[in-house]
């Protein structure tokens, strides 16, 4: 018995009249959406995927794309999307693998949290004629300064800082291994954070030789499969990030499907070509919290306590306890990933329904780590679905140091969201490891989009704090006072620690 | 060169070490060491350590290059995401020794605990050896991409009696000492008859740690092995569908 | 918009209250008749090693019993009246101000490096988040708040303070904007030692209370300057950094300034920064905290609130207006205002 087909989640249709034949349409699917018969271009909507590659390209905008062209009878409850997993589950017997963020459609506290700002008893800042402070070090803090007294009677600093990293904003760009993305990918993401006076993570795939001359802006990530791990790329990054979850999949490992692991990303990665490169769901050499300890001591002890280190969570439902647990273990900053993370490919059933929203997460690790007073001692970074400069704004006035972004830094390169990632195919050049696609990205250009990015986040920024009267950025970290929630219920407004507006 | 590690944390002891190596003495005897973790941690050198007693936890991490020699026991995961070099321990072995391990050898006497050679991995020139005279625990070579893991059971009946063989094995192989009843293998482990052709090109190498361990070879120089290798270099292949 | 002023005399010559009482009426356009109040130290030679803990009592019978009850058990009342006031027209009398000398018994705690501190400020802190009813607004030695609300002049002669004579006096005029007029929250905020006028608002103070509160304080009288008395009790009494310190750790000089100075002095600035970053203080201010031995007035970063300072002999005056500095003393010798987030001591010499 056959199930059939289901319908086109795209229709694609070319306005003929416009369309000019040049053809760059089926020279930019990768997916094989066009092709050209007997001098006329033929459409696959079945292929398409909603990356809009062939729309961007084509000079006559005669490209149009209507998504889920076909209607199912409606249902609240038994949507379509429901109904076609389980037709793909019962052809395949698999887990479905999905790629970017959850994409259900819980409410998003960010835009239920409203900024202040000043009028009359105190007055907004300028922020681009008066001096507007972002600077953020990333790093463990002393509780308080102790000071010596020499023999001459003069007082003398005795506590010693700890190796921090300085931004010069507090935003970041995260984790995403060459292997996941493309070198050229990387490369502009690195040349646009050396630009910009911040860092970016190396993800779990090791450093590709290309990216040296950037290594003082890149944090190095050490995974579970250890992928690319030996004394000189521990070196090499200016912090060092433990990963032990990622929002989209708490909880498992992941892995990179042996067809994208190249000579390239063989050799960076140090394991055999085509070989599936696969991160366990644990560190084997982490089964409590006082393992963590041990890798993070190691990781100091190897770097000779040069580095800061970073160790990255997924937010789940005990996440206050674990980020103190991790606090007090030598560690630097913790890292938050929230449900909403994005990822090269997860099951969906992870991606969509395990861990909380960042939101929430930030709140409850900020109040923990108060009530146990060692708030400002280590940092806190946030990630997973930061859209804009107003979520970066409310993420550290939640209490967050800085945050990371990813989905937003790959938008930048040309990335639409068609979450595709996972089929290696990116017509954008980004995930994907083919040299023709890979080539798309000419990192100049793309480096030039990532950091007139993080400049305009920055500006915004600024002028959020200038508003609110706050010139430097610690007074904005944490501060509640200055967020209001607006149809939120009162449990969320608990767990934020945040008023109604209004109150 | 000696070091008295009598009641020293792990921190001063390395950077003694770290300066001794840089000054160019290539001879340490570290004597009464008890419970220091991160010994010779990083460290690049082709220096010659002799730990005289029981190291702590990581024994080697992230080394390449230089030589730990442990008259002892030793904690948890020597060896671990180790780089070059080799580390003979003339004692037994805690967890998730040679954890990660992507280079040079890793020699245990006695016994070694769950989960030997989790993960290790290979590339190019780069092939790490895992070699055990004793018997190992569960879940060897779990997760296991590349190198190899010798097991020789001495003074055991059978080699290893614990399940999870080569579990989620996806490179590399593993060698232990006689049959090996299947149900101990783990998922994606397959059994294989260890050729001739495999004690030629091992033999080197069994010689070597019997040496190094201070056993007789000859003893070992046959057949009567099993070798384990990955069904698949890509287990997870067919796991998954597309949304 | 807020009025205030201080004025200490170096060499501990004691000034009775009526100057200051003509100085802070004369700024009476940056008040509203909602609050005004002044604290003075030196003023109970009587009971030189006491506690004086000046409480509002909404009346006499269930508060006053469990205050007396909480401080019993931690110590022992030496003294205790109700604080003589005088009736005035305008003035509505919405709390009986009463205080107490007090010695609490400091073997009753451990792990303390100044027990009897320690118990002062849990005293004050459990009486005002849990006894309705009651609230302690000064717990000083020899030292004392006299505030209400109600116009500086009034309030003054609410208390007769020109009854009482110290060798500090802090005074503030209030117009209040982010909380309501009530005598509680009307300045000086004092605790223990500490005393605070505070003129602006702070907008870090969502950060600034997470800070203290994580450190054990519990704010009580919703408004942000009793955050300013918690830090300087943390980081001065607790932390023991000396005054200058705790301005520039409150106010501190902007990154681009630090980068330019000496290894040394940016390693020490650095650190100060970012060790007490959630202690930073924004948005516009100029406050004067005094204690026992001294008293200093600094302004937030960008200055975007005034500040006058003036000298004559072992006097040392600071305020809002230079005139209120020229009506307490016409031969006030040297005025001049400070750099932003500078701070002006004022030291009690021996």
């Amino acid at each position: 018995m056959s199930l059939g087909s289901v319908p086109l989640k795209y229709k694609i249709s070319i306005d003929r009249d416009q369309c000019m034949k040049c053809m760059r349409c089926v020279d930019n699917c990768s997916y094989g959406v066009y092709r050209i018969e007997d001098d006329k271009i033929l459409i696959d909507s079945r292929r398409c995927t909603a990356c809009h590659r062939c729309i961007s390209m084509c000079p006559r905008d005669a490209i149009s794309l209507k998504e889920k062209p076909v209607d199912y009878r409606s249902h609240p409850l038994w949507t379509a999307q429901a109904r076609e997993d389980i037709i793909n589950q019962a052809r395949t017997g698999k887990i479905i693998l999905a790629g970017m963020g959850n994409a259900m459609d819980y409410p998003i506290i960010f835009d239920r949290l409203v900024l202040d700002a000043c009028q009359v008893t105190n007055p907004s800042i300028d922020p681009l004629r008066e001096p507007m402070e972002l600077r953020t070090y990333l790093g463990k803090k002393p509780a308080k300064l102790e000071f010596t007294k020499s023999d001459k009677g003069d007082i003398e600093l005795k506590t010693e800082l700890s190796p921090n990293l300085k931004l010069d904003t507090p935003l970041m760009i995260g984790h995403m291994s060459y292997g996941a993305i493309s070198l050229n990918a990387q490369l502009s993401l690195a040349k646009a954070v050396a630009k910009t006076g911040t860092f970016m993570g190396t993800g779990e795939g090791g450093m590709h030789e290309s990216l040296y001359p950037y290594q003082s802006n890149m944090i190095v990530q050490v995974a579970s499969g250890r992928f690319g791990v030996d004394i000189n790329y521990l070196e090499r990054g200016a912090a060092i990030e433990i990963k032990i979850g990622q929002g989209a999949k708490p909880g498992i490992g992941g892995h990179l499907p042996g067809e994208k692991v190249c000579s390239d990303v063989s050799c960076t990665r140090m394991i055999p070509l085509g070989s599936d490169a696969i991160s366990p769901a644990p560190h084997h050499d982490i089964y409590s919290i006082e393992d963590l300890a041990q890798l993070v001591r190691s990781l100091k002890e190897a770097t000779e306590w040069k580095k800061p280190i970073f160790v990255k969570i997924a937010a789940v439902h005990n996440v206050a306890a674990i980020a103190a647990g991790i606090a007090r273990s030598s560690a630097d900053a913790v890292v938050i990933d929230g449900f909403r993370g994005g990822t090269g490919a997860a099951p969906k059933v992870f991606r969509d329904n395990v861990g909380i929203p960042i939101e929430a997460a930030i709140a409850a690790v900020d109040k923990k780590l108060n009530d146990q007073g060692i708030r400002n001692e280590v940092s806190v970074i946030a990630s997973g679905g930061i859209r804009n400069s107003a979520d970066l704004a409310k993420s550290i006035a939640l209490g967050a140091d800085a945050v990371y972004i990813g989905t937003a830094s790959l938008i930048a390169l040309g990335c639409r969201v068609c979450g595709n990632c996972y089929r290696g195919l990116c017509p954008w050049g980004i995930a994907t490891q083919q040299p023709d696609l890979v080539n798309r990205i000419d990192t100049d250009v793309g480096s030039q989009h990532v950091a007139n990015l993080i400049h305009a986040w920055t500006l915004e920024l600024s002028e959020l704090m200038g508003a609110a009267g706050i010139n430097s950025i610690e007074s904005l970290r944490g501060n509640r006072e200055r967020l209001r929630g607006y149809m939120l219920d009162e449990g969320m407004l608990k767990v934020l620690n945040v008023d109604p507006v209004g109150a | 060169m000696t070091i008295d590690a009598n009641g020293m944390h792990y921190t001063p002891l390395n950077k003694m070490i770290r300066q001794a190596v840089a000054s160019g003495v290539r001879e340490i005897v570290i004597d009464n060491v008890l419970g220091q973790r991160f010994i010779a941690n990083g460290l690049r050198s082709n220096v010659r350590i002799t730990i005289n007693g029981v190291p702590g936890g990581d024994l080697g991490m992230f080394m390449s290059g230089p030589e730990c020699i442990v008259r002892g026991d030793s904690e948890h995961a020597p060896g671990n995401t180790m780089d070059n070099g080799t580390i003979v321990i003339h004692g037994s072995a805690g967890d998730a020794v040679a954890h990660s391990m992507r280079g040079g050898r890793v020699f245990v006497r006695g016994d070694i605990g769950y989960r030997g050679g989790i993960h290790m991995k290979e590339y190019d020139q780069k092939r790490p050896v895992l070699a055990v005279g004793g018997t190992t625990h569960a879940f060897l070579g779990e997760y296991m991409a590349g190198g190899i893991i010798i097991v020789l059971g001495i003074g055991h009946e059978v080699a290893v009696k614990d399940r999870g063989i080569g579990s989620g094995i996806h490179g590399g192989e593993i060698i232990l000492r006689g049959d090996i009843e299947d149900r101990l293998l783990g998922v994606g482990a397959r059994k294989v008859i260890f050729t001739e052709d495999d004690l030629n090109r091992l033999s080197p190498l069994i010689t070597e740690f019997c040496e190094r361990i201070e056993v007789d070879p000859s003893q070992f120089l046959d057949t009567n092995y099993t070798r384990i290798i990955p069904a698949s270099s890509r287990p997870f292949a067919g796991k998954y569908t597309w949304e | 918009m807020c009025g205030i002023i201080g004025v200490i005399d170096r060499t501990k010559a004691r000034m009775d209250g009526s100057s200051i009482k003509k100085a802070l009426s004369l700024m009476k356009e940056r008040g509203s008749g909602e609050g005004a109040g002044y604290v003075a130290y030196g003023i109970y030679p009587d009971y030189p090693d006491c506690y004086a803990i000046h409480v509002f009592f909404d009346n006499l019978v269930e508060p006053k019993s469990k205050v007396d009850e909480v401080l019993q058990k931690w110590g022992r009342i030496v003294h205790q009246e109700e604080i003589p006031t005088y009736e005035q027209p305008c003035l509505k009398r919405e709390h009986i101000p009463w205080r107490y000398f007090y010695r609490p018994y400091t073997e009753f705690i451990v792990g303390s490096n100044n027990p009897a501190e320690d118990i002062i400020k849990h005293l004050v802190m459990t009486v005002n988040s849990t006894i309705q009813g009651a609230l302690i607004f000064s717990s000083g030695i020899n030292l004392g708040v006299f505030k209400a609300a109600g116009w500086p002049e009034e309030v003054a002669d609410f208390y007769r303070i020109e009854d009482y004579k110290g060798y500090i006096w802090l005074a503030h005029n209030r117009y209040p904007t982010n909380t309501p007029g009530w005598w509680g929250g009307a300045h000086p905020f004092n605790l223990l030692d500490w005393a605070v006028v505070h003129n602006g608002e702070i907008t870090s103070y969502g950060t600034n209370r997470s800070y203290v509160e994580s450190n054990g304080y519990k704010c009580t009288m919703s408004t942000d300057t009793e955050v300013v008395a918690y830090l300087f009790d943390l980081l001065g009494r607790r932390h023991g950094l000396p005054s200058e310190m705790i301005v520039e750790a409150l106010a501190p000089q902007f990154w681009d300034e630090i980068d330019l100075l000496p290894e040394k002095e940016q390693k020490l600035k650095r650190t100060l920064r970012l060790t007490y970053g959630p202690a930073l203080m924004n948005g516009p201010f100029a406050i004067v905290v005094a204690t026992s031995k001294g008293i200093v007035g600094f302004t937030d970063r960008i200055k975007l609130r005034p500040l006058v300072v003036g000298e004559n002999g072992s006097r040392l005056y600071i305020s809002s207006e230079e005139a209120a500095i020229r009506v307490m003393d016409p031969e006030v010798k040297s005025i001049y205002m400070p750099r932003a987030g500078e701070p002006v001591v004022g030291r009690v010499v021996q």
